[in-house]
């Protein structure tokens, strides 16, 4: 109950407040929540709902009998005949029994409520994170952090309202609606008909007021929008602000939007606020009119009363008394399900964003060739894993034939055209020959494209022209999942998760025993300050590792490579936040892991890649210049320049 | 809580006390309309008198279109005074904030300060308009309530003995069961909220080592924790509805069973038929009251926190306050610091800083080196009175920092922040941070030196749109603008930490040049990871650990300091591929 009260807190700007498809969306949410064994838990709760509101429908309805059965009792009394309250006793016992079964439908049906609505809201959550694991990174490119976050919390937050809250409660106010009016009309085709009219003309209200203030409402949402903007903006920024004693200028900025806030927020809650007492109050009126419609009809004896054991005003009283607990009854869950209202627009607006999530188009893989465990027998390769095993390329053919490479890490790109969006391109005719165990060097400027050609390789992103092969073999052939695996990454953003050192180690190849960790971790230089932590191995990392420099988070970064003992590997920008004392102790490990593999240096500090076989300087999607340390020098380009300090003008 | 309001309910003090008036005159009708009814029934249908019908009816209605307008206008006066009360704690807050220190604003963190700012708020919104409508309302219908019944019903009122004790002990237990729940699943909500944090964040490293399923394995324990704590807290929480009706419906039983006794018993003198249906109107808005007055509490035990959140930035004294008697005019950049010993826990803490020393004469380039952890911006920190020296003095202009006017001195000391951000709003607005007053001319004078005019007037010029933090110009585009920003004041002294990382080496040396051509008598502070981008400093100041380990030009550093030698070796011929070259 209470982790939905945090969703309050306003939607990020922009965001939109209803839904564009509401029944649409409504009905796909409804078929999710009621999917397999769902459906019967729903029929079940149904039923106890129905139960349930029977019994309360009768626990108002039931006062006719008994005001009869006293008339009846207070009458024969009056002409001298024994009082016997053996019929009463019938009656409470009648209720007694019907209480009863509607106490035991309520608990059944709230039980089952929450099993039904906390397991769909569990289902939704585990397909969109098994989903959000499968997008492709374009979607991350176009979906900011903060939004893709906020489908897990606030969407799935109003969701699990709908579901938990909005729907039982309009399913079981529509089913004690429906009860009700059956129950009044057996009881009075007349009363009942004064009962429609009145709610007829409240609807009219509900409507005016609503549209006011759904209207505020709005508006609202977007003031908060602004405070939450502002105050997230200047509290990220107080620094700077205090830098230049822009304190005051802030405050008065601050205090017009929150003064509109207020003007806004006053009068949506204004409407919210008198709602309540307008309906209720109106409630009175009509529970009067039916009271004095009733006693009108009744004096001029039009009002027509089934029971005939008792005199006639005796039975109108019991009738009428009957109709005004009735009439509340039908008429608070007709207010409840107004109420609603806005909670459902919102609710559906948030399963839409969830369901958009669910609908992206994932990554798609229409890889065959797969990496498998193999060894030599008789200068043949084998498929297993025994005496001097390697790893190599299954390759399955059109015509059923199958062949082995080994897996060396030889990676080639040839005339290589790619863009982000099909439009505007970024790569133009890169042609890279990366062989087994050397370095080759991608350098320029910001926006040249290095990291791109990274993200091809390990099919990120597809290429538009060209071929890009790893061991002579088109990866768009290659299994992404053993692609992957042959290729090691570390990136200059370095991402830990909250887990022990050993399981961030682990990461990068999660069949590595605790040994092999340790070996990773040691051959990279990583072991030194594990082992000063105050757990070792076993200290559980929080907060990205907050508590690590950031050379130590980049060293478990390349441990994590190391353990994993890819043939080819990727380091984009790797010590490029790291100064440059801190990077010679990076270096080391990084230098021991770069022995005898293919690896691509994406580097802007020129020290990190002199010793590259060959290096590529690139500007604007091209490959301009490349060769080695000297040979470019020699050329006396792009590279020299930059080399020596002066720009290129 | 009762802090709070006396602190922020202020001009809203009269809605505030009007909402709870209003609601007990509305309160008073809810609870007289059923009564009247009874004479209703009685004399107009029993007696078959129509006129009373007519008189009683009018009455009645009369009596809710009042109640409705009580009603609406406390509704009114709550939103009123709610919002309003939200409105200037917000507003407090915000104020006070502005009136930390660097210190003061860590202790918190930006995020932290956020949420205090929003969604706490929010939550001590909602309780106060619980507080002066319903938390005021549910215990007067209670009352009223259970007044009238005894009144009326007499002995019948016995039976609230019963019911009340046992709904109360159902919410009690209720509460009491569900509580720990919830409290383990705010936790489990957590463990889940960082698993999806982290794999949106590291989604790059999940996909290069083929993690997915097991994240997804990871995903779904953490799902069905929650799934767990969440379905066995509701489980119980539920059970209030099955109570409440249970409780209601033993109440309308045995009102009807004595009720019918004492009716026909005494021949409908003790109590009249027609009372018994308002004796269970009565009753339901008894028990109604009571569960509502429950829900009140829980919400203001969670509301509690979040008071206590709210105080603890409005109780935290800014750690930096001006002098009472200041100095307005700092007289020139000279700087000296003497024997200057800093730590951010305060005295007895982990010194950052270590016996420094260090004089600067007005005018003169110093560039700052050191590696990370090194305590360089640290120092420049203390300038502008960022944080204040724990131990030593620093002067500037001749005089301590602390005599100083706080605004003066800022305005004087002209920072460029490591991690500096732009505000929303055109790029005129920005650079008017620096001199509210400052004409078009003063600011292309000043983009202009920081090497910023060629990308500008290549946008929309001045009215360019920057967005939140500047995240539509490049990270070396906007280190130029965040420059050209601090030269708008005329400071006497310029500290530039680290802000040409991302321009490349030609601009960043031209920007230098311009320095010492324009702006002579100001004191420069670079502090720099290139060692070109302080070559020709007048001096250079090597730190290492919190310590100045050498000060001098570049020469003299090069055969005196082994960890200036060592960083230049690393950069040699140290040029910067990734500067941003003129884009």
């Amino acid at each position: 109950m209470a982790k939905t009260m945090t969703k309050t807190n306003g939607m990020p700007n922009g965001a939109r407040i209803g839904s564009r498809q509401p029944l649409k969306t409504l009905g796909r949410a409804l078929r999710y929540a009621l999917r397999g064994r769902n459906a019967v838990l729903f029929v079940i709760s149904l039923f106890c709902i129905v139960l349930s509101s029977y019994a309360s429908v009768q626990s108002m309805a039931m006062i006719e009998d008994l005001l009869i059965q006293i008339n009846v009792q207070l009458e024969a009394a009056k002409i001298g005949l024994e009082v016997t309250y053996m019929p009463i006793l019938g009656v409470i016992l009648k209720m007694v029994i019907i209480f009863a079964i509607g106490v035991i439908g309520t608990f059944l049906s709230n039980r089952l409520n929450v099993v039904l609505a906390q397991s769909t809201i569990r289902d939704i959550r585990d397909t969109m994170f098994a989903k959000m694991q499968y997008l492709p990174v374009k979607y991350f490119d176009t979906h900011t952090f903060g939004e893709t976050m906020s489908r897990f919390t606030n969407d799935v937050d109003t969701m699990q309202e709908l579901i938990s809250g909005s729907i039982p409660n309009i399913v079981s106010s529509l089913v004690t609606i429906t009860v009700c009016l059956v129950e009044m009309l057996i009881k009075s085709w007349q009363l009942t008909l004064v009962v429609l009219i009145t709610v007829f003309l409240m609807f009219f209200v509900i409507k005016g007021l609503g549209a006011k203030s759904a209207r505020y409402f709005i508006k609202r949402q977007s003031s908060i929008g602004k405070v939450n903007g502002y105050v997230e903006e200047m509290m990220n920024g107080q620094k700077v602000v205090k830098v230049f004693c822009h304190e005051g200028k802030n405050q008065a900025n601050f205090d017009k939007i929150n003064e509109e806030l207020n003007d806004n927020s006053t009068k949506a809650n204004k409407y919210a606020n008198i709602f309540m007492p307008i309906m209720a109050n109106l409630t009175y009126v009509q529970y009067v009119l039916i009271a004095a419609i009733g006693a009108v009809l009744a004096n001029n004896g039009l009002l027509i009363v089934r029971d005939a054991t008792v005199n006639y005003s005796a039975a109108t009283v019991a009738l009428i008394s009957a109709f005004l607990l009735l009439s509340r009854s039908f008429t608070r869950p007709i207010n409840m399900v107004s109420q609603q209202f806005n909670a459902v627009v919102m609710a559906l607006a948030g399963a839409e964003r969830v369901f958009d999530l669910m609908d992206a188009e994932p990554e798609t893989d229409k890889g065959y060739v797969t990496l498998v465990k193999a060894h030599m027998e008789n200068g043949e390769i084998v498929e297993g894993k025994q005496g001097d095993w390697f790893y190599c390329w299954k390759h399955p053919h059109g015509d059923g034939t199958l062949t082995y490479t080994k897996l060396e890490g030889h990676v080639l790109l040839k005339d290589v055209d790619f863009s982000y969006d099909g439009e505007k391109q970024v790569l133009y005719d890169i042609t890279v020959d990366a062989k087994p165990g050397t370095k080759v060097a991608l350098i320029g400027k910001t926006g040249a494209g290095k990291t791109t050609i990274a993200n091809l390789i390990n099919r990120f992103y597809d290429i538009d022209d060209g071929k890009i092969r790893y061991d002579g073999i088109n990866i768009n052939k290659i299994k992404k999942a053993d692609l992957r695996k042959s290729l090691g990454v570390v990136l200059q953003e370095i991402n830990l998760f909250t887990d022990t050192v050993m399981e961030n180690i682990r990461y990068g190849n999660p069949e590595a025993t605790d040994e092999e960790v340790i070996a990773a971790a040691k051959f990279v230089h990583a072991d030194e300050f594990i082992k000063r932590l105050p757990q070792g191995y076993d200290t559980v990392l929080t907060h990205d590792g907050a508590n690590l420099s950031q050379g130590q988070r980049q060293l478990l970064s390349i441990a994590r490579v190391a353990v994993a003992d890819p043939p080819a590997m990727i380091l984009d920008e790797a010590t490029s936040s790291i100064d440059t004392r801190t990077e010679a102790l990076v270096q080391r490990g990084m230098d021991n892991l770069m022995k005898g593999r293919t690896v691509f240096v994406i580097a802007h500090r020129l020290s990190t890649i002199q010793n590259a076989d060959n290096i590529m300087v690139m500007d604007g999607g091209r490959i301009v210049e490349q060769g080695n340390h000297e040979e470019l020098l020699n050329q006396k380009g792009m590279y020299y320049s930059l080399y020596t300090g002066n720009s290129i003008k | 809580m009762i802090e709070l309001i006396k602190k922020c309910v202020r001009q809203y003090k009269k809605s505030s006390i009007l909402s709870p008036v209003f609601v007990s005159v509305e309160c008073v009708f809810d609870i007289l309309i059923p009564f009247v009814m009874t004479f209703l029934l009685e004399k107009g249908i029993k007696a078959a008198d129509t006129q009373a019908v007519i008189m009683y009816g009018a009455l009645l209605i009369a009596m809710s279109l009042v109640a409705l307008l009580f009603g609406a206008l406390s509704g009114a006066s709550c939103s009123t005074a709610s919002n309003g009360f939200a409105t200037n704690i917000r507003h407090d807050m915000f104020e006070r904030v502005q009136e930390y220190s660097f210190e003061d604003i860590d202790k918190f963190s930006s995020a932290s300060l956020i949420t205090r700012m929003t969604t706490d708020v929010n939550m001590v919104q909602n309780s106060y308009m619980m507080i002066i409508r319903i938390a005021i309302r549910s215990p007067l219908m209670f009352i009223f309530g259970l007044v009238m019944t005894i009144m009326v019903g007499g002995p019948l009122a016995a039976v609230f003995a019963i019911v009340i004790p046992l709904l109360v002990l159902g919410l009690v237990f209720i509460f009491k069961k569900a509580m720990p729940i919830f409290r383990k699943l705010f936790k489990k909500y957590d463990r889940l909220n960082i698993v999806v944090e982290e794999n949106i964040r590291g989604m790059r490293v999940v996909k290069s080592s083929v993690r997915e399923e097991k994240e997804i394995e990871k995903f779904k324990k953490a799902s069905d924790d929650v799934y767990d704590n969440y379905t066995k807290a509701s489980k119980i929480v539920v059970l209030s509805s099955p109570i409440m009706q249970l409780c209601m419906y033993i109440v309308v039983t045995l009102i009807s069973w004595f009720g019918a006794q004492l009716i026909i018993s005494t021949g409908g003198v003790a109590l009249k038929d027609t009372q018994l249906s308002m004796i269970i109107t009565y009753s339901t808005q008894i028990l109604m009251s009571l569960m509502m007055f429950s829900m009140i509490y829980v919400n203001l035990t969670m509301a509690k926190a979040s008071v206590d959140r709210i105080l603890e930035v409005m109780h935290q004294e800014p750690s930096i306050k001006n002098p009472d008697v200041a100095v307005t005019e700092v007289k020139n950049g000279d700087i000296d610091f003497e024997n200057v010993n800093f730590s951010y826990s305060g005295k007895g803490g982990v010194n950052c800083l270590e016996g420094v020393n260090l004089s600067i004469k007005s005018g003169e380039t110093v560039g700052i080196i050191g590696g990370t952890g090194s305590s360089k911006t640290t120092l420049v920190q203390l300038l502008p009175r960022l944080y204040d020296v724990t131990e030593g003095s620093l002067k500037i202009g001749g005089v301590d920092v602390k005599d100083y006017d706080l605004t003066a001195l800022r305005k004087s000391v002209a920072m460029v922040l490591q991690k500096n951000l732009l505000f929303s709003g055109s790029i005129r607005d920005n650079m008017k941070w620096g001199n509210p007053d400052a004409t078009d001319e003063e600011i292309d004078k000043a983009l202009k030196l920081s090497c910023a005019d060629e990308f500008v007037y290549r946008l929309d010029g001045l009215d360019t749109h920057i967005e939140q933090g500047g995240a539509n110009v490049s990270g070396g585009q906007r280190q130029r603008l965040c420059i050209a920003r601090a030269l708008m004041s005329h400071p006497k002294i310029l500290v530039l930490d680290d802000s040409t990382s991302a321009v490349d080496t030609g601009t960043d040396q031209k920007i230098r040049q311009g320095f010492k051509e324009f702006i002579p008598s100001t004191t420069k502070i670079i502090i720099a990871q290139r060692i070109n981008s302080v070559m020709d400093a007048d001096k250079i100041v090597v730190m290492d650990n919190g310590k100045i380990t050498a000060v001098g030009t570049h020469d003299q550093l090069m055969t005196e300091s082994e960890i200036y030698r060592e960083v230049y070796v690393s950069q040699q011929g140290g040029g910067d591929f990734d500067g941003e070259n003129n884009d």
